[in-house]
């Protein structure tokens, strides 16, 4: 803590009474605590990931194609591509549908629906994930078995279906904020050159709110590759090359089905999973602040 | 705010002393290594035996019994009888508990009967469609556990299909297993005998009937033994009452709580 300093911040006027400088304290602690949590989640996943890379080899593990902890095969390269090809379906059918609805809901809505809907789509969002997987497991995959007449419906497909409505909140509402956040003059001129109101829609407030848009579909990216139990009750779980029909492992469910029984170098591998996914998704939160840099300059000009 | 502080910080303390008590009342420490296959039954023996506290490695069979030949365990867990040369070492084994494995296929699947061969068959995907063995024409779904589980390191053991199974499906529980199995008329999948309900039906392997019987008298082919074992000449009288403990009829209900078959006594 900083000790008194006579002429300080001029709002700090009265900054010394005891339970302010408690406070201050408790403050500045939850702030270090946060980048704390950061800081060890970071330094336990390479100390714990890297030794088993080391001894497997960074190219036989990232390339290898199988896995089988039993004989000390540790390949995850299907499980990379699993997770990959997930996450582009899930963001193919995910954004199209997630960027409609919000045009809908953003410029087109009756104001008697707005609410409900908005309040729909928050519901959406709060739904746990375990409740989607639920609902994927006794819905979707018998729904998959008969309409595509195979003999079971866990895999990708019934792995992107559920990854595809679980972006939707997320691209939603941030699309539908960017959208909100297009200046009025812009629509009322494209209105005034006679323009009808969905030309002015697509053609002026989309491109005009596009870097909040990209961040929103980056932020669904996020959400579609971090997905564990959900997809986990859905795709099978076996670590074969990805193909709608069969049944794939996810970085994630790699990580959260074999957690539990795992010992020795196949414990040591899958803290090797967690690093690659948590690289995966530092990357992808690195595209977001850059989208969201981009639009706080936008904005600034 | 800081009554609030107060509150958690009482409620930390009153943990700190229950902890504290429970500590002292054991202050005997048995260490016991080996089989993944035997957590659920030590955890579950950790949790009910009071006499002593019990630390488990999970390291596999054959480091247990090397950790206890070498004196670095009190108690070596195999979940297989030991072998000739581990008892001429000097090691003594006891079965404390059963492994019965059912394989469980949809209720609405004529098939009922099953040989190990056609079992290690279909799990290699030799065998692919269920008319091959007297059923309807549908290809067979292979579900299993995942890699590091003990059911799964028993069955494959126990029908030699170790490393060779090709599963369509690998869950990580035996709930999973189950529901998978019973909401589709071509899945067959193995989960632990405790465990099978009437949402799937338990076929019988080489004509017998899985059930607590037909394990106990050995008749019951997808079953290993879960043993304990221990230098003959220096084992503790600690390590020697646990097993005793562990082999009488007062850890029957414990062994099925943790989804074994007990032991004829």
């Amino acid at each position: 803590m900083r000790k008194s300093h006579p002429r300080g911040a001029p709002r700090a006027k009265r900054p010394f009474h005891p339970a302010e400088r408690i406070m201050r304290v408790v403050f500045g602690a939850c702030g270090v605590l946060a980048i704390a949590f950061v800081a060890v989640i970071t330094g336990y996943l390479l100390v714990s990931g890297i030794p088993a890379i080391r001894e497997i080899g960074l190219l036989p593990f990232l390339l290898g194609t199988t896995w089988q902890p039993g004989s000390d095969q540790y390949g995850i390269a299907p499980v990379i591509l699993t997770s990959i090809y997930g996450t582009l379906g899930a963001i193919l059918i995910g954004v199209p549908l997630g960027l409609l609805f919000a045009i809908f809901l953003g410029k087109m809505c009756p104001k008697r629906l707005y609410t409900p809907i908005r309040y729909a789509v928050d519901l959406l969002a709060g739904i746990p994930s375990v409740v989607y997987g639920l609902v994927g497991m006794i819905v979707l995959v018998p729904c998959i078995q008969t309409v595509f007449h195979k003999a079971y419906g866990q895999g990708l497909l019934a792995a992107i279906v559920v990854l595809a409505v679980m972006v939707l909140p997320s691209i939603i509402s941030v699309s539908e904020t960017a959208l909100r956040a297009v200046p009025r003059e812009y629509e009322e001129a494209s209105l005034a050159l006679g323009a009808t109101w969905n030309e002015t829609v697509f053609k002026v407030s989309f491109p005009a709110a596009k870097s909040g848009i990209a961040a929103a579909v980056v932020l669904g990216i996020g959400r579609a590759v971090g997905e564990a139990m959900a997809v986990m009750m859905v795709c099978g779980n076996v670590a074969n090359m990805p193909a709608l029909f069969t049944s794939v492992r996810f970085l994630t469910t790699a990580i959260a089905g074999e957690m539990g029984y795992s010992s020795g170098l196949h414990r040591q591998a899958l803290f090797s999973v967690a690093l690659i996914l948590y690289i995966f998704i530092m990357v992808i939160n690195l595209i977001l602040n850059l989208f969201l840099k981009r639009r706080a300059g936008e904005g600034a000009k | 705010m800081k009554k609030f502080l107060a509150l958690a910080l009482a409620a930390m303390l009153a943990l700190c002393a229950f902890a504290g008590c429970s500590g002292e009342d054991a202050e005997v420490v048995l260490t016991t290594n080996g089989s993944t296959s035997m957590e659920k039954l030590m955890e579950t023996y950790m949790d009910v035996y009071t006499d002593a506290t019990i630390t488990y490695a999970a390291t596999g069979s054959g480091a247990g019994i090397t950790a206890v030949t070498e004196g670095n365990a009190d108690i070596g867990l195999a979940s297989r009888d030991l072998k000739d040369s581990e008892v001429e070492a000097g090691l003594t084994g006891y079965v404390v508990a059963i492994d019965g494995i059912a394989i469980v296929v949809n209720p609405a699947n004529p098939v009922s009967d099953l040989s190990i061969e056609q079992i290690a068959k279909i799990y290699t995907k030799e065998i692919t469609n269920w008319s091959e063995l007297g059923g309807e024409d549908a290809t067979i779904v292979v579900v299993g556990r995942e890699a590091g589980s003990g059911t799964r390191d028993g069955f494959e053991s126990v029908t030699g299909t170790a490393e060779a199974c090709s599963y369509d499906m690998e869950l990580n529980s035996t709930g999973d297993v189950r529901t998978t199995v019973a909401g589709n008329t071509a899945a067959i999948g193995y989960i632990s005998l405790s465990s099978v309900s009437e949402e799937v039906s338990a076929v019988s392997v080489e004509g017998v009937l899985p059930s607590e019987e037909t394990v106990q008298d050995g008749s019951y082919a997808v079953q290993r033994n879960f043993v304990m074992a221990v230098k003959t000449d220096s084992v503790s009288d600690e390590a020697m009452a646990f097993i005793n403990w562990a082999l009488s009829s007062a850890a029957d209900e414990y062994v099925r709580e943790a989804g074994c078959v007990p032991i004829v006594h």
